[in-house]
């Protein structure tokens, strides 16, 4: 027997008045025909939700990540639609899955060829911590060669772990001084992992 | 005629006599064993003998029985007839303070990226091989890690974080 054929007989009215997201306007005083606000409040907007993300995926996280960008999850909502595959474009890498201590050099020269300010997310425990892989030919935790800034748990983690770290990136993002990545600590912090 | 394990047993003997040993057969599987110094020969004489004709290598690889006064290291050369069908597994022992064997490269040109897996793996030293260095592991590896020789879980070991397992 063939299956029956429903007919969407009551169509909803679609309403679109809470479904597009609007980004609230920094505080600032505004006049008559101007608006004055702190430079680095309207470039950390701009840059937060407009995130170019670098997918460096090796394995089961990279699937999580798949998911994620499709429509069910869907990361563009967050401005970051545009997945990048030249590191001279992105802002953020994704380091998801297991990173043997082989492809550490290579993670590290996709780091070095990504334009100032970026960002590093470290997604599952393999490349947070090696994982479950504690043996001679895992880099334990992706920070030994290069810093990272939000960690995601999970192995792997779910599509809305992902998210919630990328809003972590978010916040750091639209946070940051733009006078950052010029401080006496950053260059520190770079130099400790020998790049100048 | 078929080929038997017998008959390759009788030609093997009869060839080299008591430089062939441990014959044994485990699933129908020939397997024996023969000193180090002699690995080329029986090679070279399972490859060109007409009524055995080993002539393909299937897998060549090291084991490591750390228990085995001057044998701990042992290398298995997996051989196929492919003409009859018919396996062979041959292996020979070489103490670990000097894991020298002679190369099979000249004879099996698949052996050079065997034997350097060997070599990364177990650190077996194959003379005359044309490019002995590690081949999956990091180049600045010092240390043959298949060895049986560390802990389990290696507590000397600075490239981990400790916090990250719960023992720090």
């Amino acid at each position: 027997m063939s299956r029956p054929v429903r007919f969407n007989t009551t169509p909803i009215l679609a309403t679109t008045a809470d479904a597009v997201g609007a980004i609230e306007a920094p505080p600032g005083f505004t006049g008559d025909g101007f608006f004055t606000a702190q430079l680095s409040t309207v470039v950390g907007l701009a840059r937060k939700n407009s995130i170019w993300p670098l997918p460096f995926a090796t394995s089961c996280c990279g699937i999580e990540f798949m998911a994620t960008m499709g429509s069910h999850y869907d990361l563009s909502r967050f401005g970051s639609e545009r997945v990048g595959f030249s590191p001279r474009q992105c802002d953020l890498l994704m380091v998801m899955g297991t990173i043997a201590k082989k492809m550490g050099p290579v993670l590290r020269q996709v780091y070095l060829q990504m334009a100032e300010p970026r960002w590093v997310i470290a997604i599952g425990a393999c490349a947070s911590s090696g994982g479950i892989f504690d043996t001679y030919s895992v880099l334990q935790g992706i920070d030994q060669v290069i810093p990272v800034d939000v960690y995601v748990p999970g192995c792997p983690p779910r599509p809305e772990a992902i998210l919630d770290g990328f809003m972590k990136i978010q916040d750091l993002v639209g946070e940051e001084s733009i006078r950052r990545r010029h401080s006496e600590q950053y260059k520190t912090l770079l130099n400790s992992y020998g790049i100048q | 005629m078929a080929l038997t394990n017998q008959y390759m047993q009788e030609k093997l003997q009869e060839k080299f006599g008591d430089l062939v040993s441990n014959f044994e057969e485990s699933y129908g599987l020939l397997s024996f064993e023969a000193t180090a110094a002699n690995n080329l020969k029986v090679l070279q004489f399972l490859y060109d003998e007409p009524s055995l004709q080993f002539q393909f290598l299937t897998d060549l690889c090291g084991v490591n029985f750390p228990d085995d006064a001057g044998r701990e290291i042992s290398v298995v050369y997996h051989l196929h007839n492919l003409t009859e069908n018919i396996r062979l597994r041959f292996k020979i022992f070489v103490p670990v303070a000097a894991p020298d064997v002679f190369t099979s490269c000249n004879l099996f040109s698949s052996a050079n990226w065997m034997e350097r897996e060997t070599y990364d793996f177990y650190g077996v030293n194959f003379v005359g091989h044309p490019n002995l260095k590690r081949i999956l592991n990091v180049d600045e590896m010092d240390y043959f890690p298949l060895r049986k020789e560390y802990p389990l879980e290696d507590q000397t070991r600075i490239d981990k974080d400790d916090e990250m397992f719960g023992r720090g």
